[in-house]
């Protein structure tokens, strides 16, 4: 690792005051640290926002559920709020990892990095969620963009992410045995109006199944997608899963998630 | 006193463990000591034209940096192989030279280059970055059912093969083949595996100006033999200025023995900078230069009759080496592979053919199990197949064709002392309720699951030694092992064994052995291993040889404590030797029941004379003091053996494979500590599944490791398991007088045709590779599907 300034700033505005195109902020550390250790990734600053209160805890009001940036998995899975208001939110954040990484990851850190088979950003984009940075409000349909990328400008830092409360959800995953990161993972959330099904792993980065969602809208019910063929085009395809493995998965989890609502 | 051999005593390591404070190599840090980084080869096989290092030796805190021209110049002898393998046409094998650092080539990704030390590792790191190598990059060899019709990696090694081995007699197979009903064949990928020790590798050295004596700190398997390697071979100091440590060590599974690059280099480099040096490798660097196991590509046959009886068999295999020929590297997929490749089982005629060749991958050794589980592996395979296409029960087919008169004399090599497979067989039978298994098997299909089983009996050569019979096959050394019994004034003692804990718990379980030799509290007893300064000499561990050597030579060390300690109380007591007895820890006099404690007695050997009340005479022709040695080379290898049952459930929609159950009966003869012995089968158990449905270490075609940390090599976890329901049957082994068989490897060894044959025993038949991974079993559900559908 190479050496770097450490700042632990107690508010949002002296975290962006200390931002540059050569500083990273640090809140559970889950991956820019293992990034800086094997010399991925080297910054002159770390702004660590663990200590800026205002970032972290759990909000329900009458239509959603706003979680700060640095609340950690943990807390999210185990909050009788969540549970009550969102269980699937709960369910996909205590099956996120394992208890080390689940004590220290932070929901803000893993949007904010979009890894293509983390599970947070299929949850972010089924309820609607919309992502609060220090700079404006970001629907979550444009705030993932790409592979490890997101709508976030140099300095901008997530403080809170506010879903929407369905009337129904479930999350279902596929881990990839080494990682448990998803090799598929598939979010099912039954609005009002509509259904949106989320799916991540898939692809190079998490997206809305246009299709499933519709049929789900129009029938929520396992035998209104029963026999659809979920495409393979653009799907990964690496030692760990297939192209052709992932479209099964996404088909076979989708019905697993609405039979779970 | 009741007897502490079979009983389960806690854990004495256990204590310094579980409060984290082990004391490891990482963990010993000597003042003004220098860090080491190595500069590694990015490519798997490239000229080394040029290595600059001036910017590296500019670079803030560097105190050095060595290359490979440096290391030939001052002659450091490189890594070794330990066995010498003779081709079937009587030729030599062909081992190329493995300098500690490379040279002229390089010939894996992670072979070491140059090193750099410096005052903190972030400069060490720092440094090597800076240090230039200019490659010429060359087309690798990696698939090594290719690699002796590519280009050859090494000079002289003509097709990349080391050598052409037969153990066997093709002419009598052929002549059992052509008299057979049917013969049954498999072709079998046993897939690499990354030992994955929890402590990776590292080493302290320490050069004493004065004395100029090197202390080597080093996570190993076997110190004596890594100072033994590192002098005749290394040349890095004579044996009597090289003192190697290996403290606890996390696990080594095999990639622990050998002497590796690192420390060779580092303790040649410590007495050149004459600053002490630590290194710790990182965990991608274990998983890049670790010595690998398994990596086997197998053809095999069975040649049966259509009642089940085997006439015989032959195994064609080619065998991975990787890079370099290491120190079991060339044993362990011949003589510890091909002659227990028959199994449990009669076969009147048989052949193993290995070829073993080089390709651009790290270097292939022993790994638990170390050829055992291979040859399990193959001839299981085939026995279930030959089961499925005979139409019998795969547990009738085996009782069939066990031997049942001991000793036993296998076809190829062992004549095995001991065993009763048919009561294992029948015992993991009943424990795995196997006549319940129809009504299970419908459960889970109505479930719409698909419901396996599948049975493995092994048998092993391990207690890895008879010196005579392993130089007769090769071996550099003979492997007896030595122990030393030194009974302290004040009445505690220190055992000093030549095999090293890494996990074997000799701590608890040779001190029970001790304990009860000598009548004394387990607590007076402390082992002592691992320190070449300690202790004589030692072969280390490995091979499940600690215990069938290693606890035998303590064995016969107590027993000549308690020989020169009945002449001291005979003397004492004033009665004839031969009236003495010793019992539970006392000396008694038979006639006058008069008594001397063991503890007296070691008393007066170190007060010899008389003063007062004090008599303490010492016989005439005894020296004073009590401490005895003593060298075991025992007669015969020993024969662990067993019958192992999986069964497993497999959900076609997702083709992930559920291990339901898990029976295990084993036959380790007479158990020292039961629970540390279901300690071991558990983790072998747990590293058979692990190769079975999870573990591959996976090589792109330019040699690039792509399962180089956790994110992508499958480690199983607590969760990817049931409970482990084990049972023991004991014959006691007849060649060591403890009837003791070891019991390290047999878990790894038995479980991975266990779980394959459950698999495919689901998947009614279809063969499929190991790792059975989701997707594989998915697929082969789905061409299952098809032709059913197409039948119908």
């Amino acid at each position: 690792m190479k050496s770097f300034n450490y700042h632990a700033p107690k508010d949002v505005k002296d975290a962006s005051k200390l931002a540059s195109s050569s500083s990273a902020f640090l809140a559970g550390g889950m991956t820019t640290i293992p990034s800086m250790k094997l010399g991925l990734a080297s910054y002159k600053d770390v702004i660590d926002i663990k200590n800026i209160k205002k970032l972290s805890g759990i909000k329900v009001s009458g239509k959603t559920v706003t979680v700060g940036a640095t609340t950690k998995h943990v807390e999210v899975a185990t909050s009788k709020d969540v549970k009550k208001a969102i269980p699937a939110l709960a369910k996909l954040a205590g099956n996120i990892g394992d208890a080390q990484v689940r004590n220290r990851g932070t929901i803000g850190g893993s949007i904010s990095n979009n890894d293509p088979s983390a599970c947070y950003p299929s949850a972010c984009m089924a309820l609607n969620a919309v992502i609060h940075t220090n700079k404006r409000k970001i629907d979550a349909e444009k705030f993932f963009t790409g592979m490890f990328e997101t709508a976030l400008k140099s300095g901008e830092l997530v403080e809170a992410v506010e879903f929407q409360i369905p009337e129904k959800a479930d999350y279902q995953k596929h881990p990839n045995p080494a990682s448990r990161y998803a090799i598929i993972g598939v979010f099912v959330a039954k609005h009002k109006k509509d259904v949106n099904v989320a799916v991540t792993g898939a692809k190079s980065c998490v997206y809305i199944d246009k299709d499933l969602s519709k049929k789900l809208s129009s029938n929520f019910s396992v035998s209104a997608i029963e026999g659809t063929e979920v495409k393979s085009s653009g799907m990964n395809s690496d030692m760990h899963a297939s192209a052709e493995y992932r479209a099964n998965l996404v088909s076979l989890y989708a019905k697993k998630a609405v039979e779970a609502c | 006193m009741a007897s502490l051999v079979g009983s389960r005593v806690e854990r004495k390591e256990d204590t310094r463990f579980l409060q984290g404070k082990g004391r490891y190599t990482a963990d010993i840090n000597i003042a003004n000591q220098t860090y080491a980084v190595f500069v590694r080869s990015p490519h798997a096989r490239a000229k080394i034209k040029s290595v600059d290092t001036s910017k590296a030796l500019k670079s803030s805190g560097v105190v050095g940096v060595l290359t490979g021209k440096e290391i030939a110049e001052d002659k450091i002898g490189g890594l070794i192989a330990g066995w010498a393998i003779r081709s079937e046409d009587g030729s030599e094998m062909k081992v190329p030279a493995n300098p500690p650092l490379a040279k002229d080539v390089a010939n894996f990704v992670g072979e070491p280059i140059a090193v750099v030390f410096a005052e903190t590792l972030d400069e060490a790191k720092e440094g090597a970055e800076k240090v230039k190598v200019d490659y010429k990059v060359l087309k690798a060899v990696v698939d090594p059912a290719e690699a002796m019709k590519s280009d050859a990696i090494h000079d002289g090694v003509d097709k990349n093969l080391c050598y052409d081995w037969l153990l066997g007699d093709r002419k009598a197979v052929d002549e059992a083949f052509a008299k057979a009903d049917k013969i049954i064949k498999v072709d079998l990928i046993n897939n690499r595996l990354v030992p994955n020790a929890m402590e990776p590798r590292a080493c302290v050295v320490d050069y004493n100006t004065a004395s100029e004596e090197i202390t080597l700190y080093t996570t190993s398997q076997n110190p004596h033999l890594s100072r033994l390697v590192m002098s005749a071979f290394g040349g890095v100091a004579p044996e009597n200025k090289l003192r190697v440590v290996a403290p606890d060590v996390g696990g080594g599974f095999g990639s622990k023995i050998n002497v590796y690059n690192e420390e060779i280099v580092c303790s040649w480099a410590s007495k050149k900078i004459e600053r002490p040096i630590k290194w710790v490798a990182e965990r991608t660097e274990s998983f890049l230069t670790d010595t690998h196991g398994r990596d086997h590509v197998t053809h095999a046959e069975l040649a049966v009759t259509n009642d089940g009886k085997f006439l015989g068999f032959k195994n064609e295999t080619i065998a991975n080496l990787g890079a370099y020929a290491r120190v079991f590297g060339t044993v362990t997929p011949t003589y510890l592979f091909g002659p227990c490749a028959t199994g449990v089982y009669v076969i009147p005629a048989a052949y193993s053919n290995v070829k073993a060749v080089y390709t651009n991958t790290a270097p292939v050794d022993a790994y638990r199990g170390a050829g055992r589980p291979e040859a399990t592996y193959t001839i299981e395979r085939l026995v279930e197949k030959a089961a499925m296409e005979l139409g019998m029960d795969k547990t009738e087919i085996r009782m069939k064709n066990f031997p049942t008169q001991f000793p036993f004399k296998q076809t190829l090599v062992h004549t095995v002392d001991s065993g009763d497979y048919v009561a294992g067989l029948e015992k993991a039978k009943q424990m795995a309720d196997y006549a319940g298994f129809e009504a299970r098997r419908k459960k889970s299909e109505a479930n719409g699951k698909l419901r396996g089983i599948g049975v493995s009996s092994y048998f092993e050569a391990c207690g890895i030694a008879p010196s005579a019979a392993v130089m007769s096959l090769g071996c550099g050394v003979g492997l007896w092992e030595s122990a030393e019994v030194r009974f302290n004034p004040t009445g505690q003692i220190s055992v000093f064994t030549g095999a090293h804990s890494h996990g074997q718990s000799h701590d608890t379980t040779f001190a029970q052995i001790a304990a009860d030799e000598m009548g004394v509290p387990i607590e007076n007893i402390d082992i002592v291993h691992g320190d070449t300064d300690k202790g004589t000499f030692g072969m280390g561990t490995y091979g499940s040889r600690s215990l069938t050597v290693g606890g035998i030579a303590i064995v016969n060390a107590c027993k000549k404590i308690i020989a020169k300690g009945k002449r001291v109380a005979a003397k004492m007591l004033e009665v004839n030797e031969d009236e003495i007895e010793f019992k539970d820890g006392e000396f008694v006099a038979l006639k006058s029941n008069k008594k001397k404690t063991i503890g007296e007695v070691a008393f007066a050997c170190y007060l010899p004379g008389q003063r007062d009340e004090m008599k303490s005479p010492i016989p005439e022709g005894d020296e004073p003091g009590l401490i005895e040695s003593a060298f075991y080379d025992p007669p015969n290898f020993s024969f662990p053996a067993g019958s192992h049952i999986c069964e497993v459930e497999i959900d076609p929609d997702t083709g992930n494979v559920k291990v339901e159950k898990y029976t295990a009966v084993d036959d380790f003869g007479r158990i020292v500590n039961p629970m540390i012995v279901e300690g071991q089968v558990h983790g072998g158990i747990a590293q058979g599944i692990g190769q079975a449905l999870h573990e591959n270490t996976q090589y792109d075609e330019t040699g690039q490791l792509m399962t180089a940390s956790y994110m992508d090599y499958t480690m199983p976890r607590a969760d990817n398991f049931p409970e482990f329901n084990l049972g023991f049957t004991c014959t006691h082994a007849t060649s060591n007088p403890l009837g003791v068989k070891g019991c390290g490897e047999a878990g790894a060894i038995a479980s991975p045709p266990t779980v394959m044959n459950a698999v495919i025993d689901a998947l009614g038949g279809q063969e499929i590779s190991m790792p059975a991974t989701a997707e594989k079993v998915w697929k082969a559900c789905k061409s299952i599907k098809k032709s059913n559908a197409k039948a119908a």
